[in-house]
């Protein structure tokens, strides 16, 4: 009992401990704020990459992809059917991504993906990413009139009855001139390697790169069985970032500069199946941006409908009408074991037998993610050893008051108290410490957490410099997650540390001669 | 009123200290079965047998206790004088078993407790003796109430304390008001002056109702009329409830008060 009285008047009366233990405060402060940056942003990292992916993906080795999936999907189920959520099949392959600014072409390297709209949002998040609500609702290949985005006002059917109408009147305006000169003698067309097999494809864009007048007389002939005021191509779903730009404006602003919006038309070359690959081309609409705000995923992704790009690349056997499909999506149920379920599949189609092979998401993103699991367990050894620094701080502290309490351990051996009784005063003592340290370090912590956003304004405003780059990271505010069990840890490891630096001196202390600590002045 | 006790020399072939023979003079011993009737009754209650003890310091081996006997009797007053050195102090902290001898035994209610484990011992000095210091030696951090219970928060397991806190308050309250203290009960010992602070420490050294009460100095760092004042207390304690005292000082005024007087002159009892 005494024990505990002397501990509580003790912490209440020695403010040089409780100035030792500040460090211990200060590491566990610390500690929690960045594990809970760390932990968001792997968090949103996690919730980002696997945004794109499904949970387990069978992937199909060659750009022939699989040939019979729907025999493959029955195998799946009929394997793992008790945790299936849903499947879908994708194909990707690497396209080469082209559109129109200003006149002149640009071209993009992209990863086009062709998935079937109904069923690719069931099994990743890719429907959350979407820019318009609708489609977030439902993917649709189809262009909206408007409501994107409000950074994409000018965007949907609107935006694309404009632009062609303001495209058909200068080339009016141009026809109008060059007849005027009196037509000088037509060049031959060199043909542009354009292959064209979309049977819908006769944009105008596509004679444009040969800037002829014949080429152009050609397009508004073609143009007849296509419209561009009321006909759309194929729909695509861009990455944000393959077609925008983002830049600060003088006050500081983000400010996105979109090459191309929805509305506009695009043109993909891609390799068709088949060894040596072509490349084939094709017209498309861009329907919706893709935003996940991972920017290798909004740099390089296109998606297109998987029938479309199957029929193009010349996947679809002849005889039996299926399309081949260069990887399987596969969804499982919440909390499902990712790993066994992965296994099971290994087991039913052995790597060295067939073609294609069975990962999860953290398997494909393996590298990134151990890299950022690394820099979290470096941090916290980093920090935890200031913790145990601190230690040493409290260590000292210590020594110091149990000299400076001699005599009241003499005083409390004189009146019968056993050394354990007095050992167990300090490290009581040394708990408590921990205790007041470690509790005021979680709250400060914990606050500090909460409020993390207002902390980085008010530091950009005194320093002028953004803790954040929203260019760079894609965050308008920097996420965190406040693990119990994190927090639990490290309280608890504090704590430990400032027992077992109490220790020696407690030692010391129960080791006292009661007369010799009693003459002690 | 002192009474000269009966001392009779001791062989001095019973010493095994090797420097006290060529050194010292021959021992003695005090015992009490040789007192006169009068208080003879006196059942012992503390007894000390050939107790020897040496400090060192440095290289050198010092004795300040050569072979001291004396007993204490049930109910009995007990000073022991002498000049600063002699090693009265040390005979009571011995006594105390604060320290243990270096020969020589010590024994308490017909049991020796100078070899006994360390656990019994603390037990001993919690539950059967109490001591007051020249010093007073109260904990800074507890008030007057506190410092008085201290002794029983020792002795009980927390739930134990628990389960008798309310009667331990009253006995210490009791205590406290015995001793003319029960206005001061909230005061930190900073805040009393030298003759509470001692009384307190008599509060506390009675709290668990010990058989015998060894007081070093009690009044030594007190002015006369304080420490008349503590004297007095003593000396009620020891008529009204016969609580056994051995008294260490070198005061042989205060002394006097004592029912009985062991004069300790370099580490051995010599006559009054």
């Amino acid at each position: 009992m005494y024990k505990m009285l002397l501990c509580v008047r003790y912490l209440r009366t020695r403010y040089i401990a409780l100035a030792s233990i500040i460090s211990v405060t200060l590491g566990v402060a610390t500690m929690i704020v960045v594990n809970s940056v760390m932990c968001g942003f792997q968090h949103e990292m996690h919730k980002r990459l696997h945004g794109i992916l499904s949970d387990l993906v069978v992937e199909a080795h060659s750009m022939e992809g699989i040939q019979d999936p729907e025999s493959l999907v029955e195998e799946i189920r009929d394997e793992i059917g008790d945790d299936l959520v849903g499947m879908t099949a994708t194909v990707h392959i690497p396209a080469m991504l082209s559109f129109k600014v200003r006149g002149q072409w640009m071209t993009k390297q992209v990863n086009l993906i062709g998935i079937d709209e109904k069923s690719y949002a069931n099994v990743s998040e890719f429907g959350k990413y979407l820019l318009h609500p609708e489609n977030r609702k439902q993917l649709s290949f189809d262009l909206h009139e408007r409501g994107y985005d409000p950074r994409l006002r000018e965007a949907g059917w609107a935006y694309r009855r404009m632009k062609v109408a303001q495209e058909r009147y200068y080339e009016e305006q141009m026809r109008k001139l060059e007849a005027a000169s009196e037509g000088e003698s037509a060049h031959e067309t060199v043909a542009t390697a354009t292959t064209d097999v979309d049977s819908r494809d006769d944009s105008p864009f596509n004679f444009e790169i040969g800037q002829d007048p014949f080429l152009e007389a050609d397009a508004e002939n073609d143009a007849r069985t296509f419209d561009a005021m009321t006909q759309q191509h194929v729909g695509i779903v861009l990455g944000i970032a393959t077609s925008n730009i983002r830049h600060r404006a003088s006050d500081g602003e983000i400010v996105d500069l979109f090459l191309c919006k929805p509305g506009d038309d695009v043109k993909v070359t891609f390799p068709t199946a088949g060894t040596p690959p072509q490349a084939v081309s094709a017209n498309f609409t861009v329907c919706d941006f893709y935003e996940s705000k991972m920017s290798e995923y909004d740099s390089t992704f296109a998606f297109i409908p998987i029938g479309q790009l199957q029929y193009l690349r010349g996947m679809i056997d002849p005889q039996t009408g299926v399309g081949a499909v260069s990887s399987i999506q596969i969804k499982l149920k919440e909390g499902a074991d990712l790993n066994a379920a992965r296994d099971r599949l290994r087991e039913r189609f052995p790597a060295e037998v067939f073609p294609y092979r069975v990962q999860t998401w953290k398997d494909m993103q393996g590298p990134l993610l151990a890299a950022v699991q690394m820099e979290t367990t470096i941090l916290n050894i980093l920090l935890f050893l200031i913790i145990a620094v601190a230690g040493f701080g409290i260590l000292a502290t210590f020594f110091m008051i149990v000299v400076e309490k001699t005599r009241d351990i003499g005083i409390l051996k004189s009146l019968g108290a056993t050394s354990r009784g007095v050992m167990s005063i300090f490290l009581g003592y040394g708990l408590s410490l921990g205790f007041v340290g470690s509790g005021v370090g979680m709250v400060l912590g914990l606050l500090f957490v909460v409020n993390i956003n207002r902390i980085a304004d008010v530091l950009e405003t005194i320093t002028g410099r953004e803790v954040f780059d929203p260019t760079i990271y894609y965050f308008q505010e920097i996420p965190t997650i406040i693990q119990a069990h994190t927090v639990a840890w490290i309280v608890a490891g504090a704590m430990l540390i400032a027992v077992m630096a109490s220790v020696l001196p407690a030692l010391r202390a129960a080791r006292m001669h009661p007369v010799e600590a009693l003459r002690y002045e | 009123m002192s009474k000269v006790t009966t001392v009779r020399p001791q062989a001095s072939e019973r010493d095994a200290s090797p420097h006290a023979e060529p050194l010292r003079g021959p021992h003695f011993r005090i015992d009490a079965a040789q007192d006169p009737p009068k208080s003879a009754p006196a059942a012992r209650l503390m007894e000390a047998r050939d107790v020897r003890k040496s400090y060192r310091k440095g290289s050198v081996l010092v004795p300040v206790l050569q072979g001291v006997n004396a007993t204490a009797g049930d109910g009995e007053f007990m000073a022991i004088v002498g000049k600063s050195g002699s090693g009265k102090s040390t005979l009571l902290h011995l006594l105390a078993t604060l320290d243990a001898p270096d020969g020589g035994e010590i024994h308490f209610q017909d049991r020796r407790i100078d070899n006994l484990p360390a656990t019994q011992r603390d037990a001993l000095r919690n539950c059967e003796m109490g001591v007051v210091f020249q010093f007073y030696h109260l904990l800074p951090e507890l008030t007057t109430l506190e410092n008085t219970i201290l002794p029983a928060m020792i002795g009980c397991s927390v739930t134990q304390f628990w389960g008798k806190r309310r009667a331990l308050r009253r006995k210490a309250l009791d205590l406290l008001e015995q001793v003319g203290l029960s206005h001061r009960l909230k005061h930190r010992p900073s805040e009393l002056s030298g003759g509470e602070m001692q009384r307190v420490a008599i509060a506390r050294a009675l709290l668990n109702e010990p058989k015998i009460l060894l007081a070093d100095e009690p009044t030594g760092n007190l002015d006369r009329q304080t420490g008349v004042q503590i004297m007095d207390l003593l000396r009620s304690l020891n008529r009204n409830q016969k609580l056994t005292i051995v008294m260490v000082t070198h005061d042989s005024a205060i002394a006097k008060q004592a029912d009985r007087v062991v004069q300790l002159v370099e580490g051995h009892v010599s006559h009054a």
